[in-house]
């Protein structure tokens, strides 16, 4: 976990905005701000602008979430912040993502009717996946979650590939950028627009990433190894970051 | 995946801003006093079979008080719009498949049966997958947006998400090309709720309603809502309002009952007055996973309270709210 908020966090520019939510995204932007973006801006949905976290909230609305804040807004105005292309990143999850970043957290199951699992829905995530300029995600890595077809697409990536988010009419240029698991960082290829390896974590080898993955996986050559944490990002992570070990612990 | 131009789910509001219209011209405008209880504000204006739009983020800032009297007055085949509902979705859903009835009928799902990082509501699962509710896909945003477009008095607004998911192609939504430059757009029909419920900081007699913290989607809602209730933490003068017009919130116009509420957001965040119990939001999580034992749990703390006041006395009364408060000030 601490490596997976490390590489989320470095995959974070200085001086730029991201939309985060409760969790391991959150404690990413906080160590990305103590780290190398100290001017990194982070926008919540519910209307947080720029707070100055005290604590990882439970709520992407909750008051910590415009702790010391520059401003306190409604959803539509930091929505339409990132409608109009000033926000950045952000960082999303779901029970399923495909070869081409396309998230589900909508039902489990072939039959919307009749869902095998019903789970919350879009709620923030689709608008912000179509709004802001990349999108990260954070998440573990296996075959249940890696999967060839999602059961719904809640959430756009690249949709059915290159073009496909422009011929829906979303606004061009932006998409999936990192997804970051508990065995490797992963991007997406230039041309294909499909997920392929960039780093694989100390002690993984390559074949396990592609075993815990249901679609075919590229590699970006060369294949490098992820750089362990550092002592400095260790001690702001369990420091000053999450000292109860609310996400690090899990 | 093709581009759709037609969502197919269904739309449970009627977006005509002319009907809409023929609503506002009678909805009274005078400055008159607004004050009542909670109870008679739900007995007056929520009907069976109202589509409702809660105020707030699920467990921040969420007006409690009126969604608990919803479940005692055993209010029926309400429609909800579900912009991450979280325990306000968790209580509405109470009224089905409890033995009273069907309080919820249609929901307009953004976010629904999750409590964020608390985890996943068992009941509401449960309600959502027995198949007695009808329901439609939204986003966050969306949603925001067909508020949006009620507010401003229109039939519709265009927005720039949706597009080519599954999201799109289960909502009511529809996509044109825009008709200055060709590009295609999702458009969301505007939503004009029966009925607003919102809880705010402290509104006069009148209804003109001040909040701090992050204001959601409830300018929006507070202007489209057919009927607003306010829930306030503090019932100020007209004086304080004029002192200084430029903090009022919502006005009286659009609010027709006010009900003074302290704590009106327990066990919900009150951004500068106490923070979310997590130990009662908890128990409502933990109680939901046996159906006998949820229902006796809503006996105990809804339907066997008299009013919202009771409710915090059994919650652990001024003793935990203080505590709460003490967290919400990180004191």
């Amino acid at each position: 976990m601490e490596l997976m908020i490390c590489c989320a966090a470095r995959a974070l520019e200085d001086g730029r905005t991201v939309a985060v939510g409760t969790g391991v995204p959150c404690a990413a932007a906080m160590l990305a701000q103590r780290t190398a973006a100290p001017n990194l801006v982070i926008l919540f949905e519910a209307g947080g602008v720029g707070p100055q976290l005290p604590t990882m909230p439970i709520s992407v609305g909750d008051s910590r979430t415009f702790h010391q804040a520059l401003m306190a807004t409604s959803m539509a105005d930091v929505m339409e912040t990132a409608q109009r292309g000033m926000i950045d990143y952000t960082f999303l999850g779901g029970a399923q993502i495909d070869a081409y970043g396309n998230l589900n957290s909508t039902i489990i199951g072939s039959d919307y009717a009749r869902p095998k699992v019903r789970l919350p829905g879009s709620g923030g995530a689709n608008d912000l996946a179509s709004l802001c300029w990349r999108i990260l995600v954070v998440t573990t890595h296996d075959r249940r979650r890696f999967v060839e077809k999602l059961d719904f697409v809640t959430t756009p990536g690249y949709l059915a590939g290159p073009g496909a988010r422009e011929a829906a009419g979303l606004p061009p240029g932006a998409g999936p950028y990192r997804v970051i698991t508990d065995l490797a960082v992963l991007g997406y290829n230039d041309a294909r627009k499909r997920m392929e390896v960039i780093s694989v974590h100390p002690g993984v080898a390559l074949e396990q990433v592609r075993a815990a993955t249901g679609f075919e996986l590229g590699v970006r050559e060369p294949p490098q190894a992820t750089p362990p944490p550092t002592e400095q990002e260790l001690r702001i992570l369990r420091e000053e970051v999450d000292p109860r070990r609310y996400i690090i612990g899990r | 995946m093709s581009n759709p131009i037609s969502g197919d789910g269904s739309l449970f509001t009627d977006p005509s801003a002319n009907r809409a219209r023929e609503h506002f011209a009678h909805k009274p405008r005078a400055l008159t006093d607004k004050l009542m209880t909670v109870a008679d504000a739900v007995a007056r204006l929520v009907q069976d079979g109202d589509y409702v739009a809660v105020g707030g983020f699920g467990a921040d800032r969420i007006p409690t008080a009126p969604l608990h009297e919803i479940l005692r007055q055993c209010k029926q085949g309400l429609g909800m719009a579900g912009h991450t509902s979280t325990h306000d979705f968790q209580l509405l859903c109470a009224g089905n498949l409890t033995g009273r009835g069907q309080t919820l009928r249609r929901v307009d799902i953004a976010y629904i049966i999750g409590l964020e990082a608390r985890g996943l509501s068992p009941h509401a699962r449960r309600v959502i997958e027995s198949g007695e509710v009808e329901f439609t896909e939204w986003t966050n945003y969306s949603l925001a947006v067909r508020l949006k477009a009620a507010a401003m008095g229109l039939p519709f607004l265009p927005c720039r998400s949706m597009l080519g998911t599954d999201t799109f192609s289960k909502s009511a939504a529809r996509a044109i090309d825009c008709p200055f430059t060709g590009e295609r757009l999702a458009v969301v029909p505007a939503l004009y709720p029966d009925v607003g419920i919102i809880h705010v900081h402290e509104s006069d007699r009148f209804g003109n309603c001040r909040v701090r913290g992050t204001t959601v989607a409830d300018w929006e809602l507070s202007r489209a809502a057919r009927k607003l209730i306010v829930t306030c933490e503090r019932l100020i003068s007209d004086d304080e309002i004029r002192q200084d017009p430029s903090r009022t919130f919502i006005p009286f116009y659009c609010v027709d009952a006010v009900c003074e509420v302290p704590f009106g957001s327990y066990p919900g965040n009150m951004p500068y007055e106490y923070f979310s119990d997590e130990d009662h939001l908890a128990r409502w999580l933990a109680v939901e996973r046996d159906p006998a034992e949820h229902k006796a749990f809503l006996d105990k703390f809804i339907h066997g309270v008299r009013d919202f006041s009771e409710y915090l006395q059994q919650c652990g009364g001024m003793t935990r709210l203080q505590e709460l408060r003490r967290q919400e000030l990180l004191l």
